[in-house]
């Protein structure tokens, strides 16, 4: 055994490093900042390349492009940095640029609170793109999800080809805790599946059995096209309705799969139970907490932890809600993830508690409103 | 060599528009310049100048309105061996000056050419960054109100070490291509060119107005700008980071230690910044890991450096630890008003179980705790050094952590000499 103590930011940079990421670009911003400092340190010397950009739009950028050479690319901010990043994630999503993209939530709106953390992104993170598409999103409750997650997040980047967020914040970034590194099952380190090269290669063919296109690295011996225009498989614009339908209608499909295959989330089930809470990031602590208390005084209460918060685990939802009076979420926000679980429990009743102030949602705060909510 | 014009997209522009000049006088430079189309990657962005890699048999990249340089930057950088061709429109310029600029510093091996037809076509006509005050545009009287923008004066000014103003219609257009293209850094090259769908249908603008906006003969708009050759960026990369030492391995604490107490225990040091209260909270949950306890470390401080509190929440647990917050800690050490102002209700919720650490003649609120002042003033120990100090104190009481555990995270933690100034340092404060 040989325990570190490390902040989560770290624990993302050497996880990406693991993940097999060589190329990183980012612009400094709390509370995302240490996760840059870690990737100067250890991508330089490995052969790798860290740049610091001259803004955000500017370090996504350099992403897409490396990413399309064929690099593992990763870049970190927070939320003001994400408003910028949102025309490139966009790009991104319509044509299929692998990259991991971690959101070290702080305390908006805008400038907000730099050191204060929330999880006030969500929704953002899954709407932010012109056209609505749908996204992947991890989201980390501790020390060891931040290694975990950031590997799988790399992995569902190349085998899907889109953007993967990871969703922390300044309370899991920055905050340090003890890891046992030697402890983890390290999952299988995934790379996007290499094209057959033939003189008519298509950038974004798709054959009938696959949602993703196979990939060539702009630099090829075959020439290779990326586009942000709507393409068609060759990666010419198109302006055929079928086409630009059946693209569209694909790019939400493949996402489909990630939401019961790639379902990351901790369930804390209670025999009995009348309530069922589902939480989230750091505040899920506060519930493993809460739930221990309340057990022990004999109110015990169920709890689901969602680690892939997008796209939605909506059977996984329905499953632990089955049964339960009543379903309760909370989150370091004013209502946000919410809205999914509505949608999701017709006819269920279902409360919410959040807040944002800067402070943890306490234990003891869960417990109250449990009691009297 | 073959054109690697694309045969199944012939160049599709507004009649007359020197955008199709440029498209064919590329392919001729491609051609003279021996380059196979799988060695180029052409990288554009949005207007009519965005459909010049659509032209072209090359790797292409298409991306965002004046983001082409940020593309280019990322794929030199990972295929330094291809030639890396941006082009963009005076649209694209000006809505990515941040990008010329900070490329002009970078010099990384690109070749920028600016299709500049002093307007934004594509859109109806409107003024652009380098569109002429008194030209009439489809942005009424608003381009009047503002200066046009010299290319390659800015691109001088912010650094660039090659940049050269061209009309499209000069016959030796492909030697300058060519020249910069070879040239082993960023270049740019401003080609002048009339858009016949718009701007010369209000505006007077030919091939020969265009030969007197064009300055070859002045220096400073004629290719190389600096005496000294400039380091290009990926080699310089290169250069910097072949000696780069590996990163080190993060410490590894394997217990060694039998815990103080097997129970949870929750300690606050309330400070300002400057007084290194995140390093003795780092120490002390070093310590505890000495003994086999989990550990976190939650912090708090203003954004601004050397002023403003500094707090550091420690929780030490032989079980997995949930929620990172403190609300009723075993061990409070106060060093600042700065922190202790902060957290006010931590004095007022104490009990006689508390242990509170206290400067001497730091003023705190009320409590019922039990209290350790300390004399570090009086002792000469420096404000850095004083929430160190205090886990001196915690530990000569050996309360959370022993004096031997103490000892252990700052073996592990600091190098000589300031490890044995430390180790001093705690040791006389029992």
């Amino acid at each position: 055994m040989a325990i570190s103590f490390l902040e989560g930011n770290e624990v993302i940079a050497r996880a990406a490093l693991a993940a097999g990421c060589n190329f990183f670009a980012g612009y400094p911003i709390t509370p995302a900042t240490t996760i840059f400092n870690t990737m100067l340190k250890l991508l330089p010397p490995s052969g790798g390349i860290c740049m610091q950009g001259e803004d955000e739009i500017a370090s996504i950028g350099f992403c897409l492009g490396a990413s399309m050479a064929g690099m593992k690319a990763m870049t970190a901010t927070s939320g003001p940095g994400i408003s910028l990043y949102s025309e490139q994630i966009s790009f991104a999503i319509g044509s299929e640029i692998p990259i991991v993209i971690v959101d070290v939530q702080r305390l908006g709106p805008s400038t907000g609170s730099a050191t204060l953390g929330a999880d006030g992104d969500i929704q953002f993170l899954r709407w932010g793109n012109s056209g609505g598409m749908p996204v992947i999103t991890l989201c980390p409750a501790d020390i060891t999800d931040c290694f975990l997650l950031t590997i799988h997040a790399f992995n569902l980047a190349e085998e899907f080809r889109c953007p993967v967020f990871i969703a922390a914040n300044k309370e899991i970034g920055m905050t340090r805790e003890s890891i046992d590194f030697q402890s983890l099952t390290i999952p299988e380190i995934k790379t996007r599946r290499p094209a057959i090269r033939t003189a008519d290669f298509q950038p974004f063919a798709v054959s009938s059995e696959k949602m993703v296109p196979d990939f060539l690295p702009i630099g090829d011996i075959i020439p290779v096209r990326q586009t942000s225009s709507t393409h068609g498989p060759d990666g010419y614009i198109t302006n055929d309705p079928k086409t630009i339908e059946s693209n569209r209608i694909r790019l939400v499909k493949k996402l489909e799969t990630v939401a019961s295959a790639h379902c990351y989330y901790e369930a804390r089930p209670e025999q009995d139970a009348d309530t069922l809470l589902i939480a989230y990031g750091v505040t899920a602590r506060a519930a493993r907490q809460a739930q221990q208390e309340a057990k022990q005084s004999g109110k015990p209460f169920s709890l689901l932890i969602l680690k892939t918060l997008w796209p939605v685990p909506e059977d996984l939802i329905r499953k632990h809600a089955q049964g339960v009076k009543r379903v309760i979420v909370m989150e370091m926000n004013l209502g946000q993830y919410i809205r999914e679980v509505e949608r999701i429990l017709p006819g269920i009743t279902v409360l919410f508690f959040g807040q944002m102030n800067g402070r943890l949602i306490t234990p003891t705060q869960i417990r109250e409103f449990l009691d009297h909510g | 060599m073959d054109s690697l014009l694309n045969q199944n997209r012939p160049p599709a522009f507004c009649p007359g528009c020197t955008h199709e000049k440029i498209v064919r006088t590329l392919d001729r430079t491609f051609q003279n310049m021996g380059l196979s189309g799988n060695r180029i990657s052409i990288v554009s962005d949005i207007g009519c100048s965005g459909l010049f890699d659509t032209f072209f048999h090359t790797h292409a990249f298409h991306g965002l309105h004046g983001r082409a340089l940020t593309y280019a930057a990322g794929i030199k950088m990972a295929r330094p061996e291809l030639t890396v061709i941006a082009v963009m429109g005076d649209g694209g310029m000006g809505i990515g000056g941040a990008h010329l600029l900070a490329a002009c510093r970078r010099n990384l091996d690109i070749t920028l050419l600016i299709l500049n037809n002093f307007n934004f076509g594509m859109t109806g006509g409107q003024f652009s960054a380098t569109t002429p005050s008194d030209a009439v545009v489809g942005s009424g009287f608003l381009n009047r109100l503002e200066t046009p923008m010299d290319i390659c004066a800015v691109a001088r000014a912010a650094g660039a070490p090659y940049a050269v103003q061209c009309s499209g219609y000069q016959p030796d257009l492909d030697r300058e291509l060519e020249k910069a293209i070879r040239f082993p850094g960023f270049s740019i090259v401003d080609i002048c060119g009339i858009c016949t769908g718009r701007y010369v249908r209000k505006n007077r603008l030919t091939p020969e107005r265009i030969d007197e906006i064009v300055k070859p003969s002045t220096p400073e708009y004629a290719g190389t700008l600096s005496d000294a050759p400039r380091k290009e960026y990926s080699h310089h990369y290169q250069e910097l980071s072949r000696n780069l030492l590996p990163a080190e391995e993060p410490i590894g604490i394997s217990p060694m230690f039998a815990p103080i107490r097997n129970t949870r225990q929750e300690i606050v040091i309330l400070g300002s910044a400057g007084q290194r209260i995140l390093t003795a909270g780092e120490i002390l949950c070093l310590a505890g890991i000495t003994s086999g306890l989990h550990a976190t470390q939650k912090n708090e401080y203003n954004i601004t450096v050397l002023t403003g509190p500094s707090i550091s929440e420690l929780i030490l647990s032989p079980d997995n630890i949930d929620y990172t917050g403190i609300e009723n800690p075993s061990v409070i050490i106060a060093l600042a008003p700065e922190g202790v102002e902060r957290r006010q209700t931590l004095f007022q919720n104490a009990t006689p179980d508390t242990i509170i650490i206290h400067e001497r003649n730091l003023a705190i609120p009320p409590h019922q705790a039990t209290a350790i002042p300390m004399d570090c003033k009086g002792k000469g120990i420096k404000q850095q050094d004083r929430a160190l100090a205090a886990l001196g104190v915690l530990a000569g009481m050996n309360r959370v952590i022993s004096m031997e555990m103490l000892q252990k995270a700052i073996e592990l933690r600091f190098t000589e000499p300031i490890r044995t100034k430390s180790i001093h340092l705690i040791r006389d404060m029992v």
